[in-house]
């Protein structure tokens, strides 16, 4: 060591900044807070971190009760890098929690035009019209070609300066209003060349009233859906049944199977709604991928009050986290071999960890991402149309932007003080704010229960990307297209 | 000389594993080690140009290098980097080799401050 040196860190205190240490296939690696980068570590910077496992020390002592097991020039290049990457920091910068800050100009990327809220269905775990609903009875139920149209607008000129803009139908069921939708996507089709921007389109359904012609639209318009689905039969018809009580599952089977025979343009992704009851992960992906044929499979926990029936419990989360990982498995071993698992819990959890997500907001809602009821009123998201605490606006006369910030600054990182010293708080953010309204009735609560199932899982999909990324680092290259294009990463359910 | 300094490199004994890792190691290898803590937190500078603070007066003035912990841990630049530039601008002679008279080489190895400032080492009358 040269002296310079040595005296430069013998004169201060250092301690480990925030980070979440973890092993893959019996190697160290460190997931560090807040840059949300992963480094693999050698037998000297775990050595070196160890040594400040308990507080803050003088790194110049650390160095020395090494000495005897490696070379100085490795002890102090392996203390330098673990210092630059932010791994090891003075302790005034140790903990870094992003103060909030008006957004004034977020250019709007989404809109999801919620066509109607009516539903042929009548699922008893709705959030929409089971016992959590937080929407009162609107008076318009279906949205009219007008509405759409304006909202098209809307989009267009809040979209700024960005050349890819994504419109979502979504409902109550969203086919019971397909005339608007087939409108407003040739509108905005029109509309996106006139203005020079690209517009994609994707649509949420339950399935039950596809038909060859509808089929035939949305390949044609490359309409990307996803559809509502728990599973085999009788998970389907559990839940997600009609007002008689009938089960849903043998109408929508044969229309799913034509929807994956002809929409070849894109993906059609399921999205299964995981309770209490219905919570066999791995025969609900099996049956959805290799008997029904969807390419991309994602599962959600119900939202709902922790009251009823259905809702999840901790052994519910324990046990879902216990099946993705044997999910999670599988994608790994795809993965190490250049194939794909359309599990899509993981591919979106490897998403935010190739890029290094860093989030003080858990998702777009209010900034990037509005929704719109059926009488073009604005809400945060499609979750929240038609409740009358959560209105932002209206279409026609635009965005409360008072309301807006204020909504942002309750749901901002920096408010949320239980997630202050969680390692995952840069991904989570504290989730969904739907479901913090639902569970505590507060847009900006932390969903504080199920911390520990979105760390046991966020660790898990770390030990699964830094596995590939020794095993097949091209494997990512996928996530840097899928950026690239901006696939939507909202409004899927 | 060793090799390390001869020229920018890439860790040895982390590995980036995520692009947001491989853009911390670029910064660190594209700029030197001293620009990487220059420019402030890891990760979030969009400065891609080093920037080089001229005359020590103005912003590494003798009795000024310490951090706000009063350590020299957080300084952006490392301490010897202010000794160098003691010597240069000559102000602050006591402390550093006369290389008027006596050490003219005393920054021979030191072709750039911000990269090689490890080469500037003690003398021995």
């Amino acid at each position: 060591m040269s002296d310079g040196l040595k005296w430069r860190f013998s004169v201060t205190e250092l301690q480990l900044a925030e980070m979440k240490r973890f092993t893959a296939d019996g190697k160290e690696y460190a997931f560090l807070i807040p840059s949300s980068s992963v480094v693999g570590l050698d037998e000297v910077t775990g050595a070196i971190l160890e040594g400040f496992k308990d507080g803050p020390r003088n790194p110049a002592a650390v160095l020395e009760t090494l000495s005897g097991h490696f070379n100085h020039d490795d002890l102090v290049d392996g203390l330098s890098e673990l210092h630059q990457v932010g791994a090891i920091t003075a302790p005034e910068h140790a903990v870094t929690i992003p103060p909030y800050r008006q957004q004034k100009d977020a250019p709007l990327s989404t809109l999801v035009l919620n066509v109607t809220n009516k539903c042929n269905l009548s699922c008893k775990y709705c959030y929409e019209y089971g016992e959590d609903k937080l929407a009162a009875p609107a008076a318009t139920r279906f949205m009219d070609e007008s509405t759409a149209f304006e909202s098209v607008e809307f989009l267009l000129k809040r979209g700024g300066h960005l050349p890819r803009l994504t419109l979502t139908f979504f409902g109550g069921e969203t086919l019971l209003n397909f005339k608007v939708v087939r409108a407003t996507v040739e509108y905005a089709r029109r509309r996106a060349r006139e203005s020079d921007k690209k517009i994609d389109f994707s649509l949420t359904t339950n399935a039950t009233l596809l038909t060859d012609e509808i089929i035939g639209f949305l390949t044609e318009n490359h309409v990307g859906v996803t559809i509502s689905i728990d599973g085999p039969k009788e998970f389907q018809d559990r839940f997600r049944t009609y007002s008689n009580g009938a089960g849903s599952y043998d109408q929508i089977l044969p229309r799913i199977k034509s929807l994956l025979k002809n929409h070849r343009t894109r993906p059609v992704g399921a999205r299964v709604t995981l309770t209490s009851q219905v919570m066999d992960v791995i025969r609900i992906f099996d049956h959805l991928t290799d008997e029904i044929g969807f390419y991309e499979v994602g599962f959600a926990p119900v939202t709902t009050s922790a009251n009823t029936l259905y809702s999840i419990g901790t052994s519910g989360f324990d046990s879902m986290l216990e099946q993705f990982t044997k999910l999670g498995a599988r994608y790994l071993e795809k993965a190490a071999r250049g194939e794909y698992l359309g599990f899509s819990n993981m591919s979106d959890s490897l998403q935010e960890i190739h890029t290094g997500v860093t989030k003080s907001y858990a998702c777009g809602a209010g900034l990037g991402l509005l929704g719109v009821s059926p009488s073009g009123d604005i809400a945060l998201c499609h979750r929240f149309v038609d409740s009358a605490d959560h209105k932002l606006g209206n279409i026609r006369t635009g965005v409360d932007e008072q309301k807006r910030h204020e909504f942002n600054e309750r749901t901002h990182l920096a408010n949320k003080v239980e997630c202050h010293t969680c390692w995952v708080r840069g991904m989570c953010s504290g989730g969904c704010y739907h479901e913090a309204q639902v569970r505590y009735g507060d847009i900006g609560h932390a969903n504080l229960h199920y911390c520990d199932w979105i760390r046991g899982w966020t660790e898990v999909c770390l030990q699964t990307y830094a596995e590939i990324a020794e095993k097949n680092p091209s494997f990512f290259e996928r996530f840097d297209e899928r950026q690239g294009k901006g696939e939507p990463r909202y409004a899927s359910s | 000389m060793k090799d390390r300094e001869k020229e920018n490199h890439g860790m040895r004994h982390l590995r980036a594993i995520n692009r947001k890792a491989r853009r911390i190691e670029q910064l660190m290898t594209a700029n030197g080690d001293v620009y990487a803590m220059y420019q402030g937190p890891v990760g979030g500078g969009q400065q891609t140009t080093p920037r080089y603070p001229m005359g020590c007066s103005l912003v590494f003035s003798p009795g000024w290098e310490v951090d706000s912990a009063g350590g020299t841990a957080g300084l952006c630049q490392p301490v010897e980097r202010d000794l160098y530039d003691c010597y240069v601008t000559c102000f602050w002679p006591a402390q550093v080799p006369d290389h008027l008279n006596n050490y003219p080489d005393w920054t021979k190895k030191c072709g750039a401050a911000a990269k090689d400032w490890r080469n500037i080492d003690l003398v021995f009358p």
